[in-house]
């Protein structure tokens, strides 16, 4: 570097105009190497939306059923669960909904499009177990509750619309995917507005 | 003098090229098929076209319907409903369901996959291939190919182009008399005209030749980006070069 | 700041004791031209094989069932894979052109004489390497091409007398091409090779650093210690490693004089390669041949079989003898004759510009045979091709015969005291 001659205007413009545009030209020959990283057609295709059945769901019942290789549920929620909702508000993280859990269009007490079926992701936001369906006997993590979600990892637990309780690890209420009703039995997971 | 010899050799090089891959191709001259991957609507017909009559047998297993849709302009929905015949989701690869075992059963052979016969056989070899069937009683589908000679197939676009008659001659060869086939004549029995088939071969070769490189659009026009790109670089660069070496001359 | 940061690594590990000694203060004779970008090309190229194979990798399956479908996933679902598989497949083929232009090179202007013998050597290792890392990648896509090449050049070793047949059975690890041939290939491709070809190239340079650079005049920069008048030393700072050793002239620092130049080299190059890569990556079926996208089938052999361009010079010496083992030594010893050039050129001027005229002679027959070799290599045989093969085969061996004898009583040319332009 000591080399370098008596200080030159142009050659420094030419230096850095050089650098620059070689930086930019490095920059774009790494596009192809991090855009390989994203999900293939492939994935994507697996990861299409998938339909689901919901005419053989009974009251109460809870089906899986896999989207983007995640377990999605799909719950009939009875009068006696969504009575209960409303009475546990209070130990709630985020009872409203704030976060952005879920679309505008599930942003609502139910957190659904219709008050009796529940969509949503069983993935603990804690640390991605998936929680278990408690029937009937959830009064034993929560009082006064008979439905829930418990997470069997770190003893989070969800209500019977996927709002996380105060004191325990998760933070937020659990995902609600988008979905649509193809009709009165079908529901379209992954997507809000449904193709034909 | 060197740099000469070297370009010269390069050029000359470059001029022996085509020989090699011509020369692993049939004894038949080759008609042009002329055809332009970046007609859309020629793309169009030419999926259609196949998977009307060669999806049948032939597979395209490593391409799926939903990039092919999007690749030559036809909407989603449209291709869901208009040309995928069993029900596959979009996102599948384009597939048939006869078993490799029966189709060998039945034509001798597996029908080979076609995904990238453009690639294997060139876009002039599937154009001439489509217009070379004619009538031979012999065969057990009652065609042979003047191309691929003893063809397993048959002659699925007989229902467009009729069914072309051989006009042979008798010419003197290696002194013997032998019967050569000079030209196909067709039977006009076809639902298209002659001019109507050769553009329906030419759809179909390709949306074949698509297939076998759905990038090959793409590619070009990145292409031309980063070439220029790099010209801007190597001007700018080749600056910086005379000027740093000022100090040494 | 950024001098504390530099003095703080510089107490640790020699960092810009490395740089000048090698780059920015490395003495590099100052008129190299066109011949010399190769060095520099081929180490892009290197990079740019071992960056997009790291990429491949991680979508390629390397089973027989996996292989060919998974490289129709790169070039379909992978987004931007068309790209990566197009640049790897095209610098397998870039890679032998610079590393022939850069053999060229050493050929015309006697690199390869002493005191540059083992950086020859190195070089040559790395041509094997790099030949063993090319068959090998060349399988793993599994087409036909893939597959009956690897077959062909497999059974070559079956010539080997008394153990020839159980050394073929032992590289395939079957009794035919299968996928446990794929798998270790795959291995030794991926791994083993680049690693061997790495070390070896980080050796080519340090013994290229000790030597230091021959040029085009064939005259050496390093002269003996007080022999140069302080006048005539270059203006320029050199390494003191060796400066001590010897005086300088007509040297110039590597850094920047060469680094800006050879930039100049690599976007033009870059210029060319982007271009095959974009617009014709199979270049008519000489970088990626049309039988290799159909998948293998161990039942049909392709109509022609050819190796790649690159080794077509040295399988056209085979084809030209009609039997077996000779085939075989002989295209061995087309690559072992060329690994002892330092030792069959007697000669004691390097450059071919101060050389008997005859040697000029000589050099041009044998790339006319290299290339006519090539080109009769990558072609259906045909009678007329068969004598041109055992002609061409002649000729190139009787280039280093001549060589050897022509080049003990040379008429040279007079040497210049000084490098000129």
């Amino acid at each position: 570097m000591s080399n370098a001659p008596v200080d030159n205007g142009r050659r420094r413009f030419l230096t850095i105009a050089t650098s620059v545009v070689g930086g930019v030209g490095a920059a774009g020959a790494a596009v192809p190497f991090i855009a390989s990283w994203n999900p293939s057609e492939r994935a994507k295709s697996a990861g299409a939306p998938v339909e689901v059945d919901i005419s053989k769901l009974e009251p109460g019942q809870l089906i899986r059923v896999e989207w983007r290789g995640k377990p999605v549920w799909v719950v009939s929620r009875t009068p006696k669960m969504l009575e209960q909702m409303k009475e546990h508000e209070g130990q709630l993280r985020d009872p409203q909904s704030q976060e952005p859990q879920q679309l505008e269009s599930s942003t609502n007490d139910y957190r659904s499009l219709r008050p009796e079926i529940f969509v949503a992701v069983g993935i603990c936001t804690h640390l991605g177990c998936s929680p278990g369906f408690f029937q009937g006997n959830f009064g034993e993590k929560v009082e006064g509750t008979d439905d829930g979600f418990y997470c069997p990892c770190h003893g989070s637990k969800f209500d019977m619309a996927g709002r996380v309780f105060q004191s325990v690890p998760a933070p937020l209420n659990l995902e609600i995917p988008p979905y649509t009703f193809l009709d009165e039995t079908t529901i379209l997971v992954g997507e809000e507005k449904g193709v034909a | 003098m060197m740099k000469k010899l070297i370009i010269g050799l390069f050029a000359l090089s470059v001029n022996l090229l085509p020989n090699v891959v011509m020369a692993a191709s049939a004894s038949v001259p080759l008609m042009e098929a002329n055809n332009d991957i970046s007609d859309q609507p020629s793309l169009q017909r030419g999926a259609k076209l196949f998977m009307n009559y060669c999806l049948g047998c032939h597979q395209m297993q490593y391409q799926r319907y939903e990039r092919t849709f999007r690749d030559i302009g036809i909407p989603t929905e449209v291709g869901q409903e208009q040309l995928i015949f069993d029900g596959s989701k979009v996102g599948s690869h384009i597939k048939n369901a006869i078993a490799k075992e029966d189709a060998a059963k039945w034509f001798g052979a597996a029908p080979p996959d076609l995904t990238n016969v453009a690639r294997v056989r060139g876009s002039d070899w599937i154009y001439t291939y489509l217009k070379s069937f004619y009538k031979d009683e012999s065969r057990p589908f009652g065609v042979n190919n003047t191309l691929f000679p003893s063809v397993g197939m048959p002659h699925v676009l007989q229902e467009l182009q009729g069914l072309p008659t051989a006009i042979t001659e008798e010419v003197e060869e290696h002194g013997q008399t032998v019967t050569k086939i000079v030209r196909l004549e067709t039977d006009g029995t076809g639902e298209l005209s002659v001019d109507e088939y050769d553009q329906a071969a030419r759809d179909l070769t390709n949306f074949l030749e698509y297939v076998g490189e759905p990038t090959r659009l793409e590619s070009e026009a990145l292409g031309i980006k980063v070439i220029g790109f790099l010209i801007i670089l190597f001007i700018l660069a080749f600056m910086l070069k005379k000027e740093y070496w000022r100090d040494v001359h | 700041m950024f001098g504390k940061i530099v003095s703080w690594i510089d107490d640790r590990i020699p960092m810009t004791r490395v740089w000048n000694m090698h780059i920015a203060q490395y003495p590099a004779p100052k008129n190299f031209n066109f011949w010399y970008f190769f060095g520099s090309l081929a180490m892009l190229v290197l990079v740019n094989q071992i960056l997009t194979g790291i990429w491949l990798t991680m979508n390629f399956v390397p089973s027989s069932e996996g292989a060919f479908a998974s490289v129709e996933y790169i070039m379909r679902d992978v987004e931007y894979g068309w790209l990566l598989r197009y640049l790897h497949s095209t610098g397998a083929s870039a890679f032998f052109i610079v590393v022939y232009m850069h053999m060229f090179r050493g050929m015309i202007y006697g690199s390869y004489q002493k005191p540059r013998e083992l950086l020859w050597l190195f070089g040559m290792f790395i041509f094997l390497a790099l030949m063993a890392e090319a068959f090998m990648g060349y399988l793993l896509p599994w087409g036909q091409m893939s597959f009956w090449g690897a077959q062909v050049i497999i059974s070559l070793f079956g010539a080997i007398p008394v153990i020839g047949d159980d050394l073929t059975l032992w590289i395939r690890g079957d009794y035919v091409i299968s996928g446990a041939t794929l798998n270790r290939f795959f291995a030794l491709h991926v791994i083993a090779l680049p690693l061997v070809i790495v070390i070896l190239v980080f050796l080519h340079i340090v013994a290229l650093h000790e030597v230091g650079s021959n040029n085009p005049e064939g005259i050496e920069i390093k002269r003996k210690k007080g022999s140069v008048a302080e006048e005539d030393k270059p203006k320029f700072k050199f390494h003191e490693y060796y400066t001590n050793k010897k005086d300088i002239v007509d040297a110039i620092p590597f850094h920047p004089y060469y680094t800006v130049k050879d930039i100049v080299g690599v976007v033009g190059f870059l210029i060319l390669f982007c271009w095959v890569v974009f617009f014709m990556p199979a270049m008519n079926g000489f970088f990626l041949e049309a039988p290799n996208f159909e998948a293998a089938n161990p039942l049909k052999t392709p109509e022609h079989i050819f190796p790649v361009w690159y080794f077509t010079p040295f399988y056209a010496i085979l084809r030209a003898i009609p039997d077996k083992l000779i085939g075989v030594a002989a295209m061995g010893a087309s690559i072992v004759v060329l690994a002892l050039l330092p030792w069959i050129d007697r000669g004691r001027v390097k450059s071919v510009r101060y050389r008997c005229g005859f040697h000029k002679w000589n050099i041009a027959g044998f790339v006319v045979t290299f290339v006519l070799l090539g080109w009769v290599g990558a072609t259906p045989q045909t009678d007329m091709k068969t004598i041109i093969s055992q002609i061409c085969t002649v000729t190139y061996f009787m280039f280093f015969v001549l060589l050897f004898v022509y080049s003990k009583n040379e008429k040279t040319k007079p040497l210049p005291e000084r490098l000129t332009k």
